[in-house]
C-alpha cells in the first residue's frame, strides 16, 4: 500500500520508528492530489507546502488532514462553499485548528461541501460538486463530502467535518469510511461557522475506528470560548478500543427497517448486527416511536436557527457586497437585497425562507414551538432506549451514494435522505458510522451506532469490535 | 392651549430607559468596554460578529444588572435566557441582537418620585433586561455613505422599562432623576445621557379625564438630556392635544425630537413592520440564579438617596432643601457625614459644602474623592472660625490653601499666618501704641464719644497686618479709655 | 395547524414577505420555484399535527448546562488594521456601507 492509503495511526508508528518522514508522506498525499483530484475535486483550496521540522516530539501528530471549508483558519480564506463570503479571511483560529495546530497537523487543504453545509450531498457547492470516489457519477454524500472523499481517495489521511444532520456520518457511509458525530458540547464549535447552533458538532473522518479515536483526542475538550461545551474532563479514547462486547445490550429500533430502505442496506446492517451477535453483544428490538416526525422537527428547528445565523451575510462588513445600478427601494435595502440574492445558492435561500418562515410573527407556535417540543419527545424515545440500553444499532443510510443531479430538483426526497441520522442531532447524542459492506455496483454501506451523551467511548469499543471482525475498513478505492 | 383643553385631558407616559453598564470587559467577549477610542480599535471576532464566533457572558454584567434590578425593587427572576432579537442594520453586526425575551433579569420593580402633596408615589417598573448594544453609525453628510464604528458593539445594556404609570412631564423628569440617582449610587453606570450611558425613549399618550381606556401611543426617541425628555413629552402632549381637539385621530408611530425645531417629527420612512421572530439564543445557556446570590448582591447595595434623604432630615435635622442636596451625589453625602461625625453642627456642615466646597467641584469639574479637601480639614476650619482663631476671610482662605496644597488645615493657617492674633498681652501693647499716636481721637472717646472706638481699631488692625482679633481689640480699647 | 388541509399553505404574497424579511431580492422564476419548494416542505412538516404535545416543555438546548459565564477580564482585541482587513469597503478606520436613509 502507498504511504497515502495507510491510517494515520499506521503512519504515526513509521514516523516514530523513523521508517518514513512527514514530507514523505505528504507527498505521498500530494501525488494522490495530482493524479485524483481533478475528477474527485474534494479540496477547493489546497494550502501551500507546508513546511515542517521532520524532528518532532513523541507526541506530535504530524499527520495531513483536510479541514471543511466552514472551520475558521486565521488568515486563510474560509468560505463554506459560498459566494457570498468569497474571499472572507478570518483573523482567528477555531478551537479545533488552535488544538490541531498545537498537535503537529499538516494541513493540506480546504475541503468541499455544500453551501453553509445545507445539504447531503456536496452539490450545493458553489464551486461545484465533489464526486464519489467509488463511483465518479455519484454523489459523495454531505454535506461534508470533499471530507469524506479525500480521506476516501487517499487525498487526506483524516479530516475534519461537522454534522447537523448527519453531514459527517451520511458522507462517511457513502464513501467508505468511519465518520464520528460527537455529543453536542464535546468539541467546541468555537470557529465552525454555524448553520444550526442547537445541532452543530465537528467531528473526525478517518479509515477506521482507532484512527478516529486519536482525532477525538486531539480535538475534544471544553472551550471558554463556547458556553455550549461541557466542562467535562477527555478520556483517551484509544483506551476504548478493546474488542469486547460480550454483554452489551444493543437495540435495533424497528421504526428504521421499515419502507424506503435499500434491500442491499438492510442485508448489510442485518450481517452487522449478526456479527457483533456473534462477538457476545446481547441484540434486541427496541422502539424509537417518534422517528418519523425526526425529519419534519428537523427541518423547522435547523433552519429556524439557519436563517438568524445567515443574517450576518448581508454585504456590510465583509465578503461579497453587490449594489444595484438603479436605487428600488434605497440604497441599503436594496445592496442587502441583491448582495444576498447573489450570494446565496437556492437551497440556501430555501432554508433561510424556511427558518424565516416557521419564526415569523403568528407562525411562531405552530411551526418553531411545536418542532422544539417534538424534538423533547424525539430526545426522551432515545432517554428512555438508554436506560436499558449500552447502544443503538441502525443503518447510516437507507441507501447507497445517488447519483449526481438525482434529487437536486426535489429538496423533499433530499430532505428525507437524513432519515436515520438526523434524531442523533436532534437528541444531541453522539454516534459513528463505519464501513458494514457494499452494494453489488461496489458503492459502500455504513453501520449506524448511537449512544448516550458522552459516552463515545462505548460507540468506539462497539465500532472497534465489528471492525476487528471484519474487512470492509481495509478496502481502498483505487486499489491495484 | 388654553387651561380648560388641558384639564380635560390626561397624559400617561412610560419610559424605556437604557443604560450602559460600566464593567471592564464588554457583555459576551473580553474587549474593553471603554469610551472615546479611535474608531474600531476595540474589537475582536467575537463583537465584530464574525462567522463563527460565539459569546459568553461577562458575569460581572449580570451581577451589575441584578443589583441594579434589586435596588429598583425588583424581583429576580430564578430563570433567566437570553434571546436573539432579528432585524438588519449596518450597525449590528450579526445581523440580531442578542436581549432578553420572556425570561428577562427582573421584573415587578418600583422606584418612588416625590408627589405633589409632599409624598411620594411609585412608578411600576415592569422588567429589566440585559442586552449588547450596537455599534454606531456616522451618517457621512454629502455623500453617498455612512461610516460604522463597531467599539461600542457589545458594550453591556440593561433596558429598564416602566409600566405607563406617569402622568406628566414633571414626573418623567423626576422618575429619571431618581433612577440616574440611585444607579449612581450603585456605581453600576454613568448615567450620562450626553455620552450616551443613558438613553431614554418614552411612550405617550393622552386620554379623557376618567376614561378607564388607553389612547393611542406614540414613541419618542433621539432626546439627549432629561431636559430634551420634558420637553419632547411637553410638545407632544400638546401636539395629540390639539390633534384630538380639531377631531384627528392619533396615529401609532415613532417620532424623533428634534432639538433645533422644539419639535417631535414623524419618522414614517422607517415604519416597516417589525418582525423581530424572537427565539432562544442557542449559543447561551440559562442562567438559575440561587437565593444566596440574590442575597450577597442585595447586601452589597448602599444606602440608596431616597432612604439616605430621609435619614439626613430625621439625623442630622437638615432642611428639605440642604438634605437634596447632600443626598445628590453618594460622596459628597459620605463627605457629609464624616464631617458631621467630627463636628456637632450639621447645618455650618451643610453651608461649607454646599458654598465653597461644591462651587470648587463645579469650577473643577472634578469628583469629591478628587479633591484635597478632607473631612479632617473641613471641620477644623470651621471650629477654627467658632474659636475666632479665624476671621471668616482667613477661614475662606485657609480652604483654598487647602484645596490647592493637600497640606492639612493647621498647617496651613500656620505657614499663612492666618491665625488672629488673640493674646491679650500682645494687643494691649498695639492699643497702647495707638493711643499714644491718636491722643486726640483718644480723647474723644473718653469724653463718651463711643463711635470713635472703630477708628482706633481700624488703626489697630493696620499695625497687626489684620491679624488681630478685632473683637478683642475693641474690647480691650473701651476697658482702657472708658473704665 | 393554520389552514385546512388541501388549501395552500404559503400564498406568493407570504413568500414576498418572506422574502423581504429575509432580505433577499427574488426574480419572478425563483418567487415561483420557492413557493412551490416551500409549499411542499411545510406540507410534510404538517405531519407535526399529529403530535401531542400538550404538556410537553420545548427543547431549546440539548445538554443541562446552566450558568456559563467568564470573568469580567480583558481580553486583547484585534489589532484596527486586522479587523478592517476584513472590510468589503473601508474610509479613514471606519467600515463604509450604502447611505443609511433615517
Amino acid at each position: 500500500m502507498k504511504l497515502n492509503e495507510l491510517t494515520a495511526h499506521e503512519i504515526l508508528d513509521l514516523i516514530r520508528s523513523r521508517r518514513t518522514s512527514i514530507s514523505e508522506v505528504y507527498e505521498a498525499v500530494t501525488d494522490q492530489i495530482q493524479t485524483t483530484e481533478k475528477d474527485v475535486r474534494a479540496y477547493v483550496r489546497l494550502n501551500e507546502k507546508p513546511c515542517h521540522a521532520d524532528a518532532l516530539d513523541a507526541a506530535a501528530v504530524p499527520v495531513p488532514i483536510g479541514i471543511k471549508d466552514n472551520i475558521c483558519v486565521a488568515g486563510q480564506e474560509t468560505a463554506c462553499c459560498s459566494k457570498i463570503l468569497a474571499g472572507f479571511r478570518p483573523p482567528y483560529d477555531a478551537t479545533v485548528i488552535r488544538k490541531l495546530k498545537a498537535s503537529g497537523a499538516v494541513f493540506v487543504g480546504s475541503t468541499n461541501m455544500d453551501e453553509f453545509a445545507f445539504g447531503s450531498s456536496t452539490e450545493n457547492s458553489c464551486y461545484g460538486p465533489t464526486r464519489n470516489p467509488w463511483n465518479l457519477d455519484c454523489v459523495p454524500g454531505g454535506s461534508s463530502g470533499g471530507s469524506a472523499a479525500a480521506v476516501a481517495s487517499g487525498e487526506a489521511i483524516w479530516a475534519i467535518g461537522s454534522d447537523t444532520g448527519g453531514s459527517i456520518r451520511q458522507p462517511a457511509s457513502f464513501c467508505g469510511v468511519v465518520g464520528l458525530k460527537p455529543t453536542y458540547g464535546r468539541v467546541s464549535r468555537y470557529g465552525l461557522v454555524a448553520f444550526a447552533s442547537s445541532l452543530d458538532q465537528i467531528g473526525p473522518l478517518t479509515k477506521d475506528v482507532t484512527d478516529a479515536a486519536l482525532l477525538m483526542n486531539i480535538i475534544a475538550g471544553y472551550d471558554e470560548y463556547d458556553s455550549t461545551c461541557a466542562d467535562m474532563p477527555v478520556p483517551d479514547y484509544t483506551q476504548a478500543l478493546m474488542n469486547d462486547v460480550k454483554g452489551l445490550k444493543i437495540g435495533i429500533p424497528q421504526e428504521y427497517f421499515v419502507a424506503g430502505i435499500d434491500p442491499e442496506v438492510k442485508a448489510a446492517v442485518t450481517a452487522a448486527i449478526e456479527v457483533l451477535t456473534e462477538g457476545g453483544a446481547v441484540v434486541e428490538e427496541v422502539s424509537l416511536p417518534h422517528t418519523e416526525y425526526a425529519v419534519a422537527t428537523y427541518y423547522i428547528v435547523a433552519t429556524a436557527e439557519a436563517s438568524s445565523n445567515l443574517a450576518r451575510y448581508d454585504g456590510v462588513q465583509y465578503g461579497l457586497r453587490r449594489q444595484p445600478a438603479a436605487v428600488r427601494k434605497n440604497p441599503l435595502i436594496d445592496m442587502y437585497e441583491e448582495t444576498r440574492d447573489a450570494g446565496f445558492g437556492p437551497e440556501a435561500k430555501r432554508r433561510i425562507m424556511l427558518g424565516t418562515y416557521s419564526l415569523s410573527s403568528g407562525y411562531y407556535d405552530d411551526y418553531y414551538l411545536k418542532g422544539l417540543k417534538v424534538r423533547t419527545l424525539i430526545k426522551q424515545d432515545f432517554d428512555h432506549v438508554f436506560r436499558e440500553f449500552d447502544a443503538v444499532v441502525t443503518p447510516t443510510c437507507p441507501t447507497t451514494a445517488f447519483k449526481i443531479g438525482e434529487k437536486m430538483d426535489d429538496p423533499l426526497s433530499m430532505y428525507l435522505s437524513d432519515v436515520y441520522t438526523i434524531s442523533v442531532n436532534l437528541s444531541g447524542i453522539p454516534a459513528i458510522s463505519v464501513p458494514c459492506g457494499f452494494s453489488k455496483h461496489r458503492l459502500p454501506i455504513g453501520l449506524q451506532i448511537l449512544a448516550k451523551p458522552f459516552n463515545e467511548e462505548m460507540l468506539l469499543r462497539i465500532a472497534y469490535a465489528y471492525e476487528q471482525r471484519t474487512e470492509w475498513h481495509k478496502r481502498r478505492v483505487f486499489e491495484r | 392651549m388654553n387651561q380648560v383643553v388641558q384639564q380635560k385631558y390626561e397624559t400617561v407616559i412610560g419610559l424605556e430607559v437604557h443604560l450602559q453598564l460600566k464593567t471592564e470587559t464588554k457583555i459576551f467577549c473580553g474587549c474593553a468596554n471603554v469610551f472615546g477610542r479611535e474608531p474600531n480599535a476595540q474589537v475582536c471576532p467575537v463583537c465584530l460578529g464574525l462567522p463563527g464566533t460565539l459569546p459568553v457572558l461577562n458575569k460581572k454584567a449580570l451581577a451589575y444588572a441584578m443589583k441594579a434590578a434589586l435596588a429598583l425593587n425588583c424581583q429576580i427572576n430564578s430563570f433567566i435566557k437570553f434571546d436573539r432579537k432579528n432585524y438588519y442594520y449596518p450597525d449590528l453586526p450579526k445581523g440580531y441582537q442578542i436581549s432578553q425575551y420572556d425570561n428577562p433579569i427582573a421584573s415587578h420593580g418600583y422606584l418612588e418620585i416625590p408627589a405633589e402633596d409632599g409624598r411620594v408615589k411609585r412608578i411600576t417598573i415592569k422588567r429589566a433586561h440585559l442586552e449588547e448594544d450596537a455599534g454606531k453609525l456616522i451618517h457621512d453628510e454629502g455623500t453617498n455613505s455612512s461610516l460604522v464604528d463597531y467599539n461600542r458593539t457589545g458594550t453591556p445594556l440593561m433596558e429598564i422599562v416602566t409600566e405607563p404609570d406617569l402622568r406628566s412631564s414633571q414626573e418623567a423628569y423626576d422618575y429619571l432623576q431618581n433612577l440616574k440617582l440611585t444607579l449612581q449610587y450603585l456605581n453600576v453606570s454613568d448615567c450620562d445621557m450626553e455620552k450616551g450611558s443613558l438613553r431614554c425613549d418614552a411612550n405617550i399618550s393622552i386620554r379623557e379625564t376618567g376614561d378607564p381606556c388607553l389612547g393611542t401611543k406614540t414613541e419618542l426617541k433621539n432626546m439627549n438630556s432629561f431636559k430634551a425628555v420634558k420637553a419632547a413629552l411637553e410638545f407632544e402632549e400638546r401636539r395629540q392635544q390639539k390633534a384630538l381637539e380639531s377631531g384627528e385621530r392619533i396615529v401609532q408611530e415613532t417620532r424623533l425630537w428634534d432639538e433645533g425645531r422644539g419639535a417631535t417629527v414623524s419618522m414614517r420612512s422607517k415604519e416597516e413592520a417589525h418582525d423581530y421572530r424572537y427565539f432562544p439564543e442557542p449559543d447561551l445557556v440559562p442562567f438559575v440564579v440561587d437565593e444566596g446570590v440574590i442575597d450577597t448582591i442585595r447586601r452589597s447595595i448602599p444606602e440608596l438617596p431616597q432612604q439616605k434623604y430621609k435619614r439626613f432630615r430625621s439625623e442630622y435635622k437638615l432642611s428639605d432643601y440642604d438634605a437634596n442636596i447632600m443626598v445628590q451625589d453618594a460622596d459628597v453625602a459620605n463627605f457629609f457625614e464624616a464631617c458631621a461625625r467630627l463636628y456637632p453642627q450639621p447645618k455650618k456642615i451643610c453651608n461649607w459644602i454646599q458654598g465653597p466646597l461644591l462651587q470648587e467641584l463645579n469650577a473643577r469639574k472634578a469628583h469629591v474623592r478628587d479633591l484635597r479637601m478632607t473631612p479632617e480639614y473641613l471641620t477644623t476650619i470651621i471650629r477654627k472660625t467658632d474659636e475666632n482663631v479665624l476671621s471668616n476671610l482667613a477661614a475662606k482662605e485657609a480652604f483654598q490653601h487647602v484645596m490647592e496644597t493637600g497640606k492639612s488645615a493647621d498647617e496651613v493657617i500656620e505657614q499663612k499666618g492666618l491665625a488672629q492674633v488673640s493674646d491679650s498681652g500682645i494687643l494691649e501693647s498695639v492699643v497702647e501704641e495707638v493711643i499714644r499716636d491718636n491722643e486726640k481721637v483718644a480723647g474723644q472717646i473718653r469724653e463718651g464719644k463711643e463711635s470713635a472706638v472703630g477708628f482706633l481699631v481700624g488703626q489697630a488692625m493696620r499695625k497687626t497686618q489684620g491679624k488681630a482679633n478685632p473683637k478683642i481689640l475693641g474690647e480691650l480699647i473701651r476697658r482702657r479709655l472708658l473704665a | 395547524m393554520i389552514k385546512t388541509k388541501g388549501s395552500k399553505i404559503v400564498t406568493q404574497d407570504d413568500v414576498r414577505y418572506i422574502a423581504s424579511l429575509s432580505r433577499i431580492s427574488l426574480r419572478d422564476e425563483e418567487m415561483a420555484r420557492l413557493t412551490r419548494n416551500l409549499e411542499d416542505i411545510l406540507h410534510y412538516v404538517r405531519k407535526l399535527e399529529e403530535v401531542d404535545v400538550r404538556h410537553i416543555e420545548p427543547t431549546s438546548h440539548v445538554l443541562p448546562l446552566k450558568n456559563v459565564y467568564r470573568e469580567d477580564r480583558m481580553r486583547p482585541s484585534l489589532t484596527r488594521e486586522d479587523a478592517l482587513q476584513i472590510a468589503v469597503q473601508q474610509h479613514e478606520g471606519f467600515f463604509k456601507v450604502p447611505k443609511v436613509i433615517q
